[in-house]
């Protein structure tokens, strides 16, 4: 484990006791994630992708093995403010302005007022919401709000961001263009990102690593290294490379639940 | 008897204006002119079957009767309405609710308190408060102070019954995101969950409204000095002087429909953001 | 449900022993005055006896009501008298008859207003913001006038309160109904009409099924408005029967545990009532998979 890594999981297992017996969310995951990573997660539901997010972030509580997030536990990172979450549902308070709800966790995390203000500044230009400010959530659409509240997350000084399935609940137009965005951001902020979906597009799109997990014991079946360039326009979802690694992925899942088929 | 065909031709004049105003677009202003009109229309026909039937005032007193009596007792309706809904009702009212918030607040971190409780306080606010008027007005005199503990009592368990939901109804996913951010209770209680359940609070204020110039009004019917409305409505009924009856419910009605339209008013600028305050269908 | 059970019993015991001891509290000066007067000491363990064993105390113990509520009820019964004039059965049966009547005829009315209210705009625009409006007003002030009133025409007895249960039976009713019947989504109601339905078939097939789980949350709350406005109509003309009566004469008299014997009765009453249609809500709509 060197000190780029900002994960490093082993053998994590989570399983629930249940009316009708034990569920096994994590069995024996083991993963390194590090700095500057853009890993995403994808597998069918139950496969434990959302779990083993919401272990990283001190969400849930896993039942064995060992997950150190900045080379502590998670908790420590946690209560240090390690991460932002994005949530798939935006998550904005109606009674808050934008501004208002960027401002929320640096209310709580005890940020001076100028500085408040200069940080929403810059978050809302980053995510292309700059003159927002003012407004309230519901004026503005699904896509917009969810950009606000990646902002939110992006406010604070955490150098990891943990993304459950933020774009799900958007029409495919406005997923394409979230996502360019999501790219560019990475870029300039240089966080590590954890990225939970659905859509193998979209994983394979985005990451310089892609988790493939499958349920019943939730576990990973393959990692993919992504051979992508760094810098990605849109049409190279139409390349054969592209293409390549999709099938990998569609393989491993294909692979992952084949008993139930 | 030509008051009464007066009474026949007001009716169908009224309900015929409404029928047009209704069957037209839905605006603002015939919104409020047409249960305007049903109201008036109603008055209308009640001074026409008064005149007409040569009704006796000790049964029922026309409109303009009712209206010279109220003219006439200005002074006497004031000082039972200060009386009433000032001291008895209004004291209560703060008292009461503010009680209720409070104990909410506090058995918030409790949850076996919570769960202990609010059966209990559902039950308690659905049985006849009332009857409890003369035990209070033993303990606390003939005066507004009595009436005041009667208020409390009625709106206390509504008012924390309203309060306990609201203070629940956060969802799962807004509470992660404050263990996200590592806040503590306090941080959690004042930016998310109070927010959050002021729509709840606000329906716990507006029925306490109710209950509390009812509750006023009616532990005066077990003892009150000489003042007061529920005082001046049963000697009234007593000496048969119905209109005076009517000139007080009057002020009652006023005094009930101001107060709750008060709270709303209040209650529209704080939970503005609540999509029941937002969409007009 | 069971999971309630040990926190209500908690706090039901909690609020017993508050009552025990506020009666010592109330009690005691009366306690203290008598001692003075004859020159005794009142030891703790005496006071607190004492106190819990007044006969006309400012709070009555809670045995002491219990005892009074078996004297004028089991005992009674088991005496044959059991609806003898002075026994609470008999006052709770006057009480009760005027609050069932009243709450039939003020369903009744309720609901035949509610549709009217939705069937047709010209009643909707007119007097919904006045059932709307009528709700903040106070309107149980004019029980007394409603019982005089109709004494002097000849109405008297258990109509005059059933009146007034009624009346304020049926605004809850009527708010109710309007909300449940306006409840099927534009989806539902546009599939009807994609079927041809008669007015008549879309409601009963599907506008009242609907309103159902709101009929009887209004129900309850009608149901419980309608007894407070029977105790109330019992008060204005002195009136010798029913649980109100038995309240207002306990108030004349100094009758403390006879107040707070009525006053249990009225709320185990209420409870009943209101737990009968709770129990009816529970089986229809779990006949109609809706629970």
């Amino acid at each position: 484990m060197s000190s780029n890594t900002v994960i490093s999981a082993r053998d994590l297992s989570l399983t629930f006791q249940t009316g009708d017996g034990p569920v096994h969310a994590l069995k024996d995951v083991s993963l390194e994630v590090e700095k500057g990573d853009f890993v995403s997660f994808i597998g069918p539901s139950g496969c434990g992708k959302t779990t083993f997010l919401r272990c990283m972030a001190d969400l849930e509580h896993p039942t064995g093995g060992s997950l150190t997030v900045n080379g502590a536990s998670a908790e420590e990172a946690r209560k240090s403010r390690a991460y932002g979450y994005v949530f798939q549902a935006a998550g904005l308070y109606p009674w808050r302005t934008i501004g208002g709800n960027i401002r929320l966790p640096l209310e709580i995390m005890g940020y001076a007022r100028d500085d408040q203000e200069a940080r929403v500044k810059r978050v809302l230009e980053l995510v292309d919401l700059a003159g927002f400010e003012r407004k309230y959530p519901w004026q503005l659409s699904g896509g917009m709000q969810q950009r606000a509240s990646i902002a939110r997350a992006l406010a604070f000084d955490a150098d990891l961001l943990l993304m459950d399935e933020p774009f799900g609940a958007l029409d495919e137009i406005v997923r394409d263009h979230l996502n360019e965005q999501l790219l560019h951001l990475w870029d300039r902020t240089n966080k590590t990102i954890c990225f939970v979906t659905h859509s193998i597009p979209e994983a394979v799109y985005l990451s310089t690593k892609i988790v493939v997990m499958s349920p019943r014991p939730g576990r990973i079946t393959d990692v993919i290294e992504s051979t992508l360039p760094r810098v990605r326009p849109l049409d190279i979802r139409e390349t054969p490379e592209f293409l390549d690694i999709a099938h990998r992925v569609r393989e491993g899942l294909r692979a992952g639940h084949s008993d139930d088929l | 008897m030509g008051w009464l065909a007066l009474g026949v031709l007001a009716w169908a004049l009224g309900w015929g204006i409404n029928s047009r105003l209704s069957h037209g677009p839905k605006t603002r202003t015939t919104r409020l002119l047409v249960p305007v009109i049903f109201g008036l229309t109603i008055v209308v026909i009640w001074e026409c079957l008064v005149r007409g039937l040569s009704i006796s005032p000790v049964l029922l007193p026309a409109p303009t009767a009712i209206a010279a009596t109220f003219a006439k007792s200005t002074h006497i309706l004031w000082a039972d309405f200060v009386q009433t809904a000032l001291k008895g009702a209004l004291t209560g009212y703060i008292m009461g609710c503010g009680a209720a918030f409070l104990t909410a607040i506090a058995i918030d971190r409790f949850p076996f308190l919570q769960r202990g409780l609010l059966p209990v306080g559902n039950f308690v606010a659905a049985l006849p408060i009332i009857g409890m008027a003369p035990i209070l007005v033993m303990w606390f005199g003939f005066d507004w102070q009595s009436k005041a503990a009667v208020v409390v009592v009625m709106v206390f368990f509504p008012m924390l019954v309203n309060t306990v939901q609201g203070l629940t109804d956060t969802d799962a996913m807004q509470r992660d995101l404050m263990r996200t951010y590592a806040a503590g209770y306090w941080q959690t209680l004042f930016k998310l969950r109070l927010p959050a359940a002021m729509p709840f609070i606000f329906n716990g204020l507006k029925i306490a409204t109710t209950l509390a110039l009812i509750g006023a009004i009616v532990a005066e019917f077990f003892g009150s000095p000489i003042k007061g409305m529920g005082f001046r409505i049963s000697t009234s009924v007593g000496q048969l002087a119905l209109d005076l009856v009517w000139a007080e419910i009057v002020v009652a009605a006023i005094a009930g429909s101001g107060f709750y339209g008060a709270v709303a008013l209040v209650e529209k600028a704080v939970t503005f953001w609540h999509p029941s305050q937002r969409s007009r269908a | 449900m069971m999971r309630n059970l040990l926190p209500v019993l908690t706090i039901v015991a909690t609020l017993l022993a508050l009552w025990y001891a506020a009666a010592v509290a109330l009690n005691a000066q009366w306690e203290r005055d008598q001692a003075a007067r004859a020159g005794e000491t009142l030891t703790l363990p005496a006071l607190i006896t004492d106190t819990w064993s007044q006969d006309k105390p400012k709070l009555p113990a809670p045995h002491q009501v219990a005892v009074e509520i078996w004297n004028t009820t089991g005992a009674m019964v088991l005496e044959g008298r059991g609806f003898s004039k002075r026994s609470l059965f008999y006052h709770s049966w006057i009480t009760f008859s005027a609050t069932a009547l009243g709450f039939v005829l003020g369903t009744a009315l309720g609901v035949a207003l509610a549709i009217g209210i939705v069937y047709n705009r010209t009643m909707d625009m007119s007097v919904m913001p006045w059932v709307i409006a009528s709700q903040t007003i106070p309107i149980l002030a004019i029980a007394p006038m409603i019982i005089v009133v109709l004494n002097a025409v000849g109405i008297s007895g258990l109509l005059p309160k059933a009146m007034i249960s009624m009346y304020l039976s049926f605004f809850p009713v009527v708010v109710g109904m309007v909300k449940g019947l306006r409840s099927p989504t534009p989806m539902q109601l546009d599939q009807m009409r994609t079927w041809n339905a008669s007015a008549s078939q879309t409601f009963w097939r599907l506008r009242l099924p609907s309103s159902l789980p709101y009929l009887f949350t209004s129900l309850k709350v009608g149901m419980a408005a309608s007894l407070v406005g029977a105790i109330v109509g019992e008060l204005p003309t002195g009136a010798v029967a029913g649980l109100g009566a038995r309240l207002l004469a306990g108030s004349y008299y100094g009758q403390t545990i006879q107040i707070w014997s009525a006053l249990i009765m009225a709320a185990t009453l209420a409870a009943v009532l209101v737990g009968l249609i709770g129990l009816i809500q529970r089986i229809t709509l779990k006949r109609m998979g809706m629970a």
